[in-house]
Order: structure tokens, then C-alpha cells, then sequence
């Protein structure tokens, strides 16, 4: 299979085409321009829609639309502009309607910068808007990767009927690697969503709604809602382990941090040290279960994050006061390099030691 | 009994659902109801519309037409029907909103939706106040209105001028049809009913965007009978807000 | 093995195009490949840079700590990344717009006159292939055809008209590699 050399904007662009999605609504900002600038000149070749909206606020409401009309469609953007989406987002997950929201995360708050960050960790993990809901959350750490965590991301959102998001970061955004595409989906063919407005032709009215005033009536929502979350917590859990078997510190990152910190990791394994990382891919569902699986090994766990200590909330609740913690974070747009987290393994090694 | 049968002369609409609605007694949201109805009749497009409700008291527009529905947030049902007729071109796309939906926290929604041409009907219900909320001041309340949050009138130096949004749309290009109408006289109701079946045409024949603003009252939070709500917006409200055909209309 | 390059410069000189290459000569040759750009305003007009690397093997990091082999292109360039070559690694100089001598013992260093050559062969634009075509030379991180192949690929259309220069250029870039070689032997 050919393997073309792309930048991951780009690529996550063609991925979503070729994950079957044909109608793309977005508002350009930096660092993910590229999604839409790509999606404008490819998405009439394959028959689809590329629409630029006035804002993020409409753009999010117009995948609402087309997603009601049963396409599937999507949305990409970076943290001001998700912020700003947070009141689609919501009312799609109330609305139960798919979609897959890409988030190239810059440095925040306010307008921020446009360095590469993760700082919308907890957004995007723990609801983001307003009511009781989460979206299965992905976190790529290569282009190979979102990619085809774009096609995964499709079909868990038309399976739970619930919103996708994607949360990258700018370097992924903006680096090339060369990439496999390894499927292709003929939108045509997807199965035929039973609950999809198309006009009501030989079949009674249908309605896509996020209003209950009966509170019991909307509660019982909200626990149908929970139920499928609670599908998807049990489903959709992803992960990597990485050089874990005899590991005693164990590092836990998401994204590219990870894979600056696999660098380090095979470095200082390089000089002796028992170090390895669990990577957890789907962010929310956070994966709890190689944190047991290797806890009796580890002797201290070892969060790096470009923000300020977001994911190190759910390595807390996953290593339950078990073992200590040591956090690293880079807020504000700026990153890693390998020889720092190498510098981080060290000084807890000679700590441990002591 | 005879079992001779009988033309009937009136009857509910297809399109209109036979439930009660949840209208004030006097509110003209329940008159453009039934005219958007008899047209989808009219027109033959009940198994091929959408209708997209908004936030206000007409959110549960929903459950009133025997149609495809759908629910957008507060003043994003231009962005909502555009996704949605982007993906069904062949399909009737109407949004239905009030004023402080449209005019207020939705501006930007229907100026671009309007400015792009979506083959989309907009039916803007302007009653100078939010309903739903309980009368406070919207975009369109009149110079000297007293609401909720104007409680010695709408002063201009404090919070502007009401907004004439038939006349902004209409200095926009997209738009093919742009009228504004009223329905408390059954001459004026038959005009309305005109515009607006205008304003679909212009989507069904695939021309471009339709809007059609209507005045109407709010007799609960005006603090008025209907009768004299009536007569209030014919005194205070016509003349601000002119009713004419601004685009798409004989002159033009 | 394992290439790692940090290729820096004024926006404008061509820097990211000659990361770009390498990393698309790469992927032909069926290797894996990253490549970073720093990107946003600083791209215009200051100093941009890019990070390419080259394996047989899946690459970790595509953000270089303390880069093995680096390519200043100008000035500014080289006050900022000549203290960053990793220890035994080299650095490629733009000689034409770089007065300055770098003090390291530690590194191997190559002055090349990219932009003069560039000149001399008809368009100061082609100084990037130049140092592409010195840094191929030394390192071979992949093989030069496979560069030609990419520029014959790229260069099409109205751009086609470039493709002998841009040969040129490469060629030229490796040649000074070349002659230091015999020099040294
Ligand atoms: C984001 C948001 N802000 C505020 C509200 C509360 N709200 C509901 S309806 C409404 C005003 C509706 O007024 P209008 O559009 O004029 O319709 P009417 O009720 O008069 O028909 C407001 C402010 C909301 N639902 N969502
Ligand atoms: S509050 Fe006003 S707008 Fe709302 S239903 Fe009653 S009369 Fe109509």
C-alpha cells in the first residue's frame, strides 16, 4: 500500500473523507488551517461540502444540521474556537447525534498562542459544556495514528450516536510523516439511520430534540444518556503499554508528549534504568486497567503533560494513593524535548535511591 | 343521519398537528402556525420539509407541524437548516424564530445564512419583546416600550435603536424574496399568507433565501387584552416597521 | 540508523522546502520519516526552522533535543543553533551570508558558499539545494537519486522550467563535499 508524505492536518483532512465523511463546516484558525483549506479543494471532488461559517458557534451547529440529516460530517478547529462550540457539542450529545470534532490544541487561556499544548485535557475529557455528558475523546500521538483514529472515530460516533473529539496538538497538526491510508468508505453504503429527518414519506414525522420540560421524563433521558456512556466506557477503552514488564518508574503521557518521552524512555533504558510508560489513546474512557496490571512492578509514576497537570487528575484517581506521583508540565505552548523528560527519569531515580 | 358527505369549507390543516397549542390566547404565534401549515399543504411539501425550531416560545414548534423536526439552540437555527439542506438539497428547509432568537443572540446566524442565499425560509416573528423569558427587551423593542428590563421605556442613548431586520436583509445580495407582514386583519392575514408561500417558492424553485418578518403581538407580557394588543402594534408598531415586500416583490 | 537534521534560515530562503525534500525522498525510499516546522508569525520574515528525521526504525521523537547534524542558512541562525550540535555532530553553514567561524572543537563544520553558487549558477533561490545536495553528500541519508526523483515529481507544469537549476544546485552542493574529501585524503 502506498505510503504518501503528509502533514497531520492534511492527513486527518483526508481521513475523514475517507472515513465516508462528506460534509466539513469550519472556521480557520491557526494551527489547523490546513483541515480547511484541504477539505475545500477535496470535498467537491468526492461530491461533498466544504462550508465555511461565519463563526465556530455556527460551523458546530451546521454538522448538528447535517448530521441530523444523517451524514456524516464534521468539524475541526483549535481551543478558542472549541471553546466556542461547547454549546453545539452539548446540545448534539443531547440531541443523541453523531460527529467527529477535531481539536488542534494551542495554548490557552484567552487567545493564548498557537505553540502546540494540551491544555483542553479537561474540557474535552470531563463534559465541556453544560448537563451530564461525556464524548469519547481520542488522542492521537502520530499522524498514522489520527488517522486512523478519524475512521474509529466515525463509527463510535454513529454507533453511541454521540459526539467524537479528536484532541491533537499543534505539532501534530503541523509536522509531515508519511502515512497509509487503509481504508476507504463509500459514504453510500453505511447503513440507513433509522432516526435521520430526510421528510417524513410514507413514515410518521420524526423529531430530533434536546427539550424535556417534564423533569422525570428528562431524567429518564439523562440515564439513557449514562447508559451509553457506560457502553462506551466499557468499549472504547484504548492504550498503549511501552517497555512496562520490569518497569519501575513508569511515565504516563498522552499524545506527542509520548512520543518525546518513548525517546527518553529508550534512552535512559539505554543506561541501565527499568523505566516505561503507559500511554492512554482513549482519553476519556481513561484506561484504568494497566495501572493494576503494572502497579506491583512500579515503584513511582511519572506524569508529563504540555499543560499544567490535567490527565495527572485521572492517573491520580487510577493509582488510588497506591504510589507516589511526580508531575511535569509545559503550559502555554511550549514543549519537550527528549533530553528533558530523560533529565526528569534521572532525578527521580537518584530520589528513589536515596 | 344522512350519509351524504360534505365539502368541507375549513378543517385543520394536514400539516398542522392535532394537538393543543401553547400559545396565549391573542398571540399571533398560533395564526402564522396554521398559514406555514396550509401552505405545506398547498404546496404538496409535507413528506419533504424540515422545520427548525428555535428557542422561545415557539420552541415547541416541534410538536405542532405533522413534519420532520428538529430543535436548534437559541438563534442557531439558520446554521442548523443550512447543514441540513446542505445535505438534503431537495428538501424544504424552513427556520422559525422570534426576535430575540433572530435579531438578538442569532444575528450573525441569519445575516450569513441570508448572505450566502441558502435555499432555506426563514419565518421571523417579531413581537418586540422575549416571550418566553417574560417580556424583557429585544433587539426590536420600540423606542419608549416599557418590558421586563426597559421598566421606564427604551431609552436609545442607553440601548440603542430597535433593529428594522427585513430592511438590514434585504441590503444583503442572497436574499431573492424579503417581506414584512402582519396578520390582525384577515386582508393583511391573506397577504401574509402570500409572502410567505412567495418566500418558500423561492426555495422550492430553488432561487434562493426567503424571509418573511411578521409583527406580532404578545398580549401576556404587553400587559394588554388581545384586542387592544392588536391595536397597539397597529399603532406603535406598524409605523416604525413598515409592511412591504423589500426584495423579490412587483416593484422589483 | 538514525538521521536527525535541524535546517534554519529566513522565511524566504527556501529552508522548510529543503526539509520537505528529504523527508518526500525518504518516503519514496520506503523509510520512516518525521518532519517539524516551527510555524505561525515567526515565519515571517524572522528565522524559521525545521526538524527533519530519517530511520529504518519507527521514530520516537520528532522534536530533537540537541540535534546531530544542523543547517544554518544565516546569521541569526547560527547564533541561535551552533551552541546546540550534539557533541560530534556537524554543522553546515551558509559561508555566503555567515561571516562568522564557529569556536567548537567538538563538531565538524562545512562552510559552504550556498548562496554564491547559487548566484553563480543563475538564481540566489537555489542556495537551499545547494546545501541539500552538501548535506546528502556528507551524510547520505538517503540516496541523491532518490532527491532527483522528488524534484522531477514536484517540479511539473509551470515549475518545470526550475528543474534543471534545482539538478544543478544539488549537484553543485555535493561537489563541494566532494573536493573536501579529496583534499583531506
Ligand atoms: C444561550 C441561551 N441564552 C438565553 C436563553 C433564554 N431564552 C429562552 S427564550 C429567550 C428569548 C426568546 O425571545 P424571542 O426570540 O423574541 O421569542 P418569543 O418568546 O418572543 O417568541 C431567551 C433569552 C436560552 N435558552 N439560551
Ligand atoms: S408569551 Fe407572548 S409570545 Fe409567548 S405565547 Fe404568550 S403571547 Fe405569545
Amino acid at each position: 500500500m502506498e505510503r504518501v508524505l503528509m502533514k497531520g492536518t492534511e492527513a486527518c483532512a483526508e481521513a475523514a473523507i475517507k472515513a465516508g465523511c462528506r460534509y466539513f463546516f469550519g472556521y480557520p484558525i491557526t494551527p489547523q488551517n490546513e483541515v480547511a483549506s484541504y477539505m475545500s479543494k477535496r470535498m467537491p471532488e468526492v461530491g461533498g461540502v466544504y462550508l465555511q461559517g461565519e463563526s465556530e458557534l455556527a460551523s458546530i451547529n451546521m454538522v448538528m444540521g447535517a448530521s441530523a440529516a444523517g451524514a456524516r460530517a464534521m468539524t475541526s478547529s483549535s481551543s478558542p474556537g472549541i471553546s466556542l462550540m461547547q454549546e453545539g457539542i452539548s446540545y448534539m450529545v443531547g440531541c443523541q447525534l453523531p460527529g467527529v470534532i477535531v481539536n488542534f490544541v494551542r495554548g490557552g487561556p484567552g487567545l493564548g498562542g498557537i505553540g502546540p499544548a494540551q491544555s483542553d485535557y479537561l474540557q474535552a475529557t470531563k463534559g465541556g459544556g453544560h448537563g451530564d455528558y461525556n464524548l469519547v475523546v481520542l488522542g492521537p500521538s502520530s499522524i498514522q495514528e489520527l488517522v486512523d483514529l478519524m475512521k474509529d472515530a466515525f463509527e463510535i460516533a454513529d454507533r453511541y450516536r454521540n459526539p467524537v473529539l479528536i484532541l491533537a496538538d499543534g505539532i501534530i497538526g503541523q509536522m509531515m510523516e508519511a502515512v497509509q491510508f487503509k481504508f476507504e468508505i463509500d459514504p453510500t453504503t453505511l447503513p440507513d439511520k433509522t432516526w435521520a429527518l430526510d421528510g417524513a414519506k410514507g413514515r410518521t414525522k420524526r423529531l430530533i430534540n434536546s427539550l424535556d420540560l417534564v423533569p422525570e421524563r428528562l431524567e429518564q433521558h439523562n440515564w439513557n444518556l449514562q447508559a451509553k456512556f457506560a457502553q462506551a466506557a466499557e468499549t472504547e477503552l484504548r492504550w498503549e503499554e511501552f517497555l512496562l514488564d520490569d518497569a519501575e518508574t513508569v511515565l504516563v503521557c498522552f499524545g506527542t508528549v509520548a512520543r518525546i518521552a518513548k525517546k527518553a524512555i529508550e534512552n535512559a533504558r539505554q543506561k541501565g534504568i527499568k523505566v516505561g510508560m503507559i500511554r492512554p489513546i482513549s482519553l476519556w474512557p481513561f484506561p484504568q486497567a494497566p495501572f493494576q496490571k503494572f502497579m506491583a512492578g512500579a515503584k513511582r509514576f511519572l506524569v508529563v503533560e504540555m499543560n499544567a497537570g490535567q490527565m495527572l487528575q485521572d492517573v491520580r484517581l487510577a493509582v488510588c494513593c497506591q504510589r507516589p506521583i511526580r508531575f511535569s508540565g509545559k503550559p502555554g505552548g511550549t514543549t519537550f524535548n527528549p533530553e528533558m523528560i530523560e533529565k526528569l527519569i534521572w532525578d527521580l531515580e537518584e530520589e528513589g535511591s536515596k | 343521519m344522512s350519509t351524504q358527505t360534505y365539502r368541507p369549507l375549513y378543517q385543520r390543516p394536514k400539516s398542522l398537528s392535532p394537538v393543543r397549542n401553547s400559545y396565549c390566547p391573542g398571540c399571533h404565534h398560533g395564526i402564522i402556525h396554521r398559514l406555514l401549515a396550509e401552505l405545506i399543504d398547498e404546496l404538496q411539501i409535507q413528506e419533504r420539509s424540515v422545520i427548525v425550531a428555535p428557542v422561545g416560545c415557539s420552541v415547541l414548534a416541534y410538536n405542532f407541524f405533522e413534519i420532520d423536526a428538529i430543535q436548534a439552540a437559541h438563534g442557531r437555527a439558520p446554521a442548523v437548516a443550512t447543514g441540513i439542506k446542505r445535505v438534503h438539497p431537495e428538501m424544504v428547509v424552513i427556520t422559525y424564530q422570534g426576535d430575540g432568537d433572530l435579531a438578538a443572540i442569532g444575528t450573525a446566524e441569519i445575516v450569513h445564512a441570508a448572505n450566502r442565499g441558502e435555499r432555506i425560509t426563514t419565518v421571523f416573528v417579531n413581537n418586540a419583546n422575549f416571550g418566553m423569558t417574560g417580556g424583557q427587551m429585544a433587539p426590536t423593542t420600540l423606542i419608549g416600550q416599557k418590558t421586563e428590563t426597559t421598566p421606564e421605556g427604551r431609552d436609545p442613548l442607553r440601548n440603542g435603536f430597535p433593529i428594522r431586520v427585513a430592511e438590514m436583509i434585504a441590503s444583503l445580495t442572497g436574499p431573492v424574496y424579503v417581506a414584512r407582514v402582519a396578520v390582525y386583519t384577515p386582508p393583511l392575514v391573506a397577504k401574509a399568507r402570500n409572502s410567505m408561500k412567495k418566500a418558500l417558492l423561492a426555495q422550492i424553485e430553488g432561487r434562493g433565501f426567503g424571509f418573511v418578518e411578521i409583527l406580532s403581538t404578545c398580549p401576556t407580557n404587553w400587559g394588554l387584552t388581545p384586542v387592544q394588543a392588536t391595536k397597539w402594534l397597529e399603532e406603535n408598531m406598524v409605523p416604525y416597521y413598515p409592511l412591504a415586500e423589500f426584495v423579490g416583490g412587483p416593484q422589483t | 540508523m538514525t538521521y536527525e537534521l535541524l535546517c534554519a534560515g529566513f522565511g524566504g530562503q527556501g529552508v522548510m522546502l529543503m526539509g520537505q525534500l528529504l523527508a518526500y525522498a525518504a518516503t519514496i525510499e520506503g523509510k520512516e520519516t518525521t518532519f517539524f516546522q516551527s510555524y505561525g508569525p515567526e515565519m515571517r520574515g524572522g528565522t524559521a526552522n525545521c526538524q527533519v528525521v530519517i530511520s529504518n526504525t519507527p521514530i520516537s521523537s520528532p522534536v530533537l533535543s540537541s540535534p546531530q547534524v544542523v543547517i544554518v542558512m544565516n546569521r541569526p541562525s547560527f547564533e541561535k543553533y551552533e551552541p546546540m550540535v550534539h557533541s560530534g555532530g556537524i554543522l553546515f553553514v551558509n559561508s555566503s551570508l555567515i561571516d562568522l567561524v564557529s569556536q567548537r572543537a567538538d563538531i565538524e563544520t562545512h562552510y559552504i558558499p550556498a548562496s554564491q553558487i547559487a548566484q553563480e549558477i543563475g538564481n540566489t533561490l537555489v542556495a537551499n539545494l545547494v546545501m541539500t545536495g552538501a548535506y546528502v553528500e556528507r551524510l547520505h541519508p538517503i540516496a541523491s537519486e532518490s532527491i532527483e526523483a522528488v524534484l522531477k515529481k514536484t517540479l511539473t507544469g509551470r515549475k518545470e522550467q526550475y528543474l534543471a537549476l534545482n539538478l544543478e544546485a544539488f549537484k553543485r552542493g555535493a561537489a563541494v563535499i566532494t573536493k573536501t574529501k579529496e583534499q583531506t585524503t
